[in-house]
């Protein structure tokens, strides 16, 4: 095969536009054989390795690309299984264009973009998938148990590591789905749930036990954890919607994205009446925000059945913080995007109903401790928007739901549990904590990459080769 | 077996009374709190205060309002439900007041009752006022009798006790009662007068709000309510809050919310189950 590599990453195939905007179903529909040999065959075997300084799990990048090269794709399974424990998830949500993308050689080249390390992944855990059942072997039962609360990203990814170190581990989890974010807020169309349900699956299948319905600090008391267990990973995620309070956030229509994303992806509100939980169909829906949450939100609210969805955001293109990827899909498929405008106030008729969006215009002046320049009101510059929903998407912050039963565990002044940043541990003897309850709101990938610190950590805690308290 | 229905009963015409296995809810559930049951695998999240724990079993009781409390009013003796998480929501503040009111509307009959029995239990004398639109729609008076001093029935029609309201049975033990703190739990609509009933005689009221909920954990917002003012999340800062500063007519309209697609839901499920009018 002697073909000249492209500068260009190997397209891939998607679902038609039209097809996309009126169902859930998965948009990006992944790589052939063909399209991985060829993707694969782009990437250059850098002996240095820099895409790996990128991936937060460290993933032998070069070293599973190369088996693919090889059509060793079980083997190319096995490599990307030693370091992620997900990488079916990953593959498709990390912001791979600024992690191990960004620092790819091809990508360096003028006129080159990168290999694209994320859909080879994303080929080999489908390919792993239908082809193969990986049998991982757990180390020697090692006789000390680890309660690890949480079942997103960070949580899974601990569970599995102490799993195969030989440790007992049992996951608590208070919805009745394991995945967190995964399950409960990233749409259908970006990351189908039978994916999650196969990875969690085998978070299962290390022997690994997870406790649904459990809510720790309630059902379960934070005192009966500490002496049950020989250590405890807290992985609570960030959870609790920001509000932009302004006048009208109770009116009938108004949503956090939380609450929006939960029904149609946790309780499959798209799917009403066969599923019992509704959920409004907004003709004319405001999406406010511009990170990935507030596409997700707009996405989904454009496939079930508006007929105009806006997305208003206080700065511009430049700015918004959400995936390049997924900005372009929004706007193939008809969201409205309307730079420099902050909501001001929610108008409601008698019903308690909302029927408008009261804005102001915005302009950009000094950067700000983001290093983004800060938005400004423009005086006398105030419309309305008609709308019969919104969605706020402006952030989360520390949900107090299991924090406020753990006394004395210390927390910053945002709210999130303060810890050793190498080893996850917290100031609580033998409490280990990670992903967004300590960053806040980040991404898969880093939650996951803190799970796997502290699994290590909690490891070298319970062999007494580390003890910071 | 977990989540198992070990005994059901029904109270009276649309409420049906359940026991269900779940030995680790019941060894932590305090009066005022409640569970999220899921029906069945494609149910909703309904949150039901938790009427009574012992023994491994937690108590529970349903008004049939519709798609969801019908489905769980079907269900039989020994069939399992596909979820039950709790105990949510803070407990009531049960200590030694002196005299305390209990005024109890519906099913809100069955939510007083914990509360009763511990509040009884600290030695404080216990009245109650139990309310209802006829006669079997007051639910649980004799076993209410247990721990409350005096009871009052009061219902719209007169087929039992005082013809009136649960307000008007307020003024009957206020006027001639000292009363150093009330709880009013039943509809929101009564919930709302009992406030300002109690405001009327500068007595301090709790209420057990009952907004529409989704994850029970502080997680989605949807159950938010304006106390005082400010926005608060039910399921985390409540469910008990004062009722004096509750904004009700907002959590009235936001009950509402989706009475359309409720309205679709129940009908199709009619449909499919056949007429409920017997349940
Ligand atoms: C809509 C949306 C889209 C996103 N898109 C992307 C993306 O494209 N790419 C990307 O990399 N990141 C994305 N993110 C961010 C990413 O999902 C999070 O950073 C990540 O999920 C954090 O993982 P976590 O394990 O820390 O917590 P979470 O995923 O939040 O999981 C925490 C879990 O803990 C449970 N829990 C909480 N309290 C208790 C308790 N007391 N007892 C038991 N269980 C409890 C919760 O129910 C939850 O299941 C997105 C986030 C959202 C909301
Ligand atoms: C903390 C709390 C404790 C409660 N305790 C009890 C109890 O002990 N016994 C009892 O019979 N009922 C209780 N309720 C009310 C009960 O949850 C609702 O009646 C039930 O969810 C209605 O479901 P449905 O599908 O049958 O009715 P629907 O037809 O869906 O709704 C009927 C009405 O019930 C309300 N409702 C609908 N969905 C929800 C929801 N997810 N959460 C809350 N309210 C909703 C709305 O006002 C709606 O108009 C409680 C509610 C809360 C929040
Ligand atoms: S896990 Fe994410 S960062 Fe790491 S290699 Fe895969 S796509 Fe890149
Ligand atoms: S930097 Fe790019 S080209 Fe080099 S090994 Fe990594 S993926 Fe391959
Ligand atoms: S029900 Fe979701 S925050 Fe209260
Ligand atoms: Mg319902």
């Amino acid at each position: 095969m002697a073909v000249k590599p492209s500068p260009k990453k190997t397209p891939m195939r998607e679902l038609e536009i039209e097809e996309r905007i009126k169902s859930f179903s998965e948009v990006a529909l992944g790589y052939t054989e063909d399209e991985a040999l060829v993707e694969a065959m782009r990437c250059l075997q850098c002996p240095s390795k820099p895409c790996v300084k990128g991936c937060p799990v460290g993933i032998d990048i070069p070293g599973f690309i190369s088996k693919i090269k090889e059509k060793k794709f079980d083997e190319a399974a096995k490599i990307l299984k030693k370091y992620n424990n997900l990488p079916a998830i990953c593959g498709r949500v990390c912001p791979q264009e600024n992690q191990c993308e960004a620092f790819c050689t091809v990508g360096k080249i003028p006129g080159s973009e990168p290999v694209a390390i994320g859909r080879l992944e994303r080929f080999v855990a489908d390919w792993e998938a239908e082809n193969l059942v990986l049998t991982q072997e757990s180390g020697p039962k090692k006789g000390k148990k680890v309660a690890v609360i949480g079942s997103g990203p960070a949580g899974l990814t601990a569970a599995a590591d102490l799993a195969k170190l030989g440790y007992d581990v049992i996951v608590f989890e208070t919805l009745h789905k394991p995945g967190g974010v995964l399950v409960y807020g990233i749409p259908e169309f970006r990351l189908p749930k039978v994916i999650v349900e196969r990875e969690v699956k085998y978070v299962e299948s290390l022997s690994v036990k997870i406790l649904l319905n459990t809510p720790v600090g309630k059902s379960v008391t934070v005192e009966e954890i500490l002496k049950e267990f020989d250590a405890v990973f807290i992985g609570v995620g960030a959870g609790t919607p920001k509000f932009l309070n302004i006048s009208g956030t109770n009116l009938n229509g108004v949503y956090s994205a939380n609450e929006f994303l939960t029904r149609i992806n946790l309780m499959k509100a798209y799917l009403f009446p066969e599923y019992d939980t509704p959920v409004r169909k907004g003709q004319n829906v405001i999406v406010v925000g511009g990170g990935n949450v507030a596409l997700d939100a707009a996405r989904s609210a454009l496939r079930l059945g508006a007929k105009q969805v806006t997305v208003v955001y206080r700065r511009t293109e430049q700015e918004m913080p959400a995936r390049r990827e997924e900005y372009i899909h929004a706007v193939e498929e008809g969201i409205k995007f309307r730079w420099l405008t902050q909501p001001l106030r929610y108008i409601g008729d008698e019903k308690g109903n909302l029927v408008g969006v009261e804005c102001i215009s915005m302009e950009l002046g000094e950067p700000d401790e983001s290093g983004r320049r800060r938005p400004i009101p423009i005086e006398d510059s105030r419309f309305v928007i008609e709308a019969d929903m919104v969605i706020e998407a402006i952030g989360t912050e520390a949900n107090r739901f299991l924090l406020s039963e753990f006394k004395d565990l210390k927390l910053n002044k945002y709210g999130y549990i303060v810890v050793d940043e190498e080893t996850c541990a917290t100031s609580l003897r033998k409490v280990f904590a990670g992903g967004d309850i300590v960053t806040g709101a980040a991404t898969v990938i880093e939650a996951m990459g803190a799970g796997k610190r502290a699994a290590y950590w909690i490891d070298k805690f319970l062999q007494k080769e580390y003890d910071p308290w | 077996m977990l989540n198992q229905i070990v005994k059901k009963s029904k109270l009276a015409p649309g409420v049906y009374e359940f026991y269900v296995e779940n030995p680790i809810i019941a060894a932590k559930a305090q009066p005022g709190q409640f569970v999220v049951v899921i029906p069945s695998e494609k149910g909703e999240r309904v949150p039901l205060t938790i009427a009574d724990a012992f023994d491994g079993n937690i108590r529970m009781v349903v008004k049939v309002v519709g798609k969801s409390t019908a489905d769980l009013a079907l269900k039989r003796e020994g069939e399992t439900l596909y979820g039950v998480v709790g105990p949510l929501g803070k407990p009531s503040e049960i200590k030694y007041y002196g005299n305390v009111l209990l005024v109890g509307g519906g099913v809100g009959i069955a939510a007083i009752l914990p509360i009763a029995k511990a509040l009884k239990a600290l030695g404080n004398k216990v009245y109650a006022v139990l309310g209802g639109r006829s006669k079997d729609q007051v639910i649980l008076k004799d076993e209410l009798e247990q721990y409350v001093d005096e009871i009052l029935v009061t219902t719209d029609d007169g087929s039992f006790g005082i013809k009136g309201v649960v307000t008007d049975g307020m003024d009957l033990i206020l006027r001639k009662q000292r009363i150093d703190i009330a709880w009013a739990i039943g509809p929101t609509i009564m919930m709302k007068f009992c406030s300002l009933k109690a405001r009327e005689y500068g007595l301090k009221i709790v209420v057990s709000l009952n907004p529409i909920m989704v994850d029970g954990t502080g997680m989605c917002g949807a159950c938010r309510v304006t106390i005082n003012g400010q926005i608060k999340f039910a399921c985390v800062d409540g469910p008990e809050f004062d009722g004096t500063q509750v904004d009700w007519d907002e959590l009235l309209k936001r009950l509402q919310q989706y009475q359309e697609q409720e309205k679709l839901a129940f009908e199709k499920f009619k449909q499919k189950v056949g007429d409920l009018s017997w349940l």
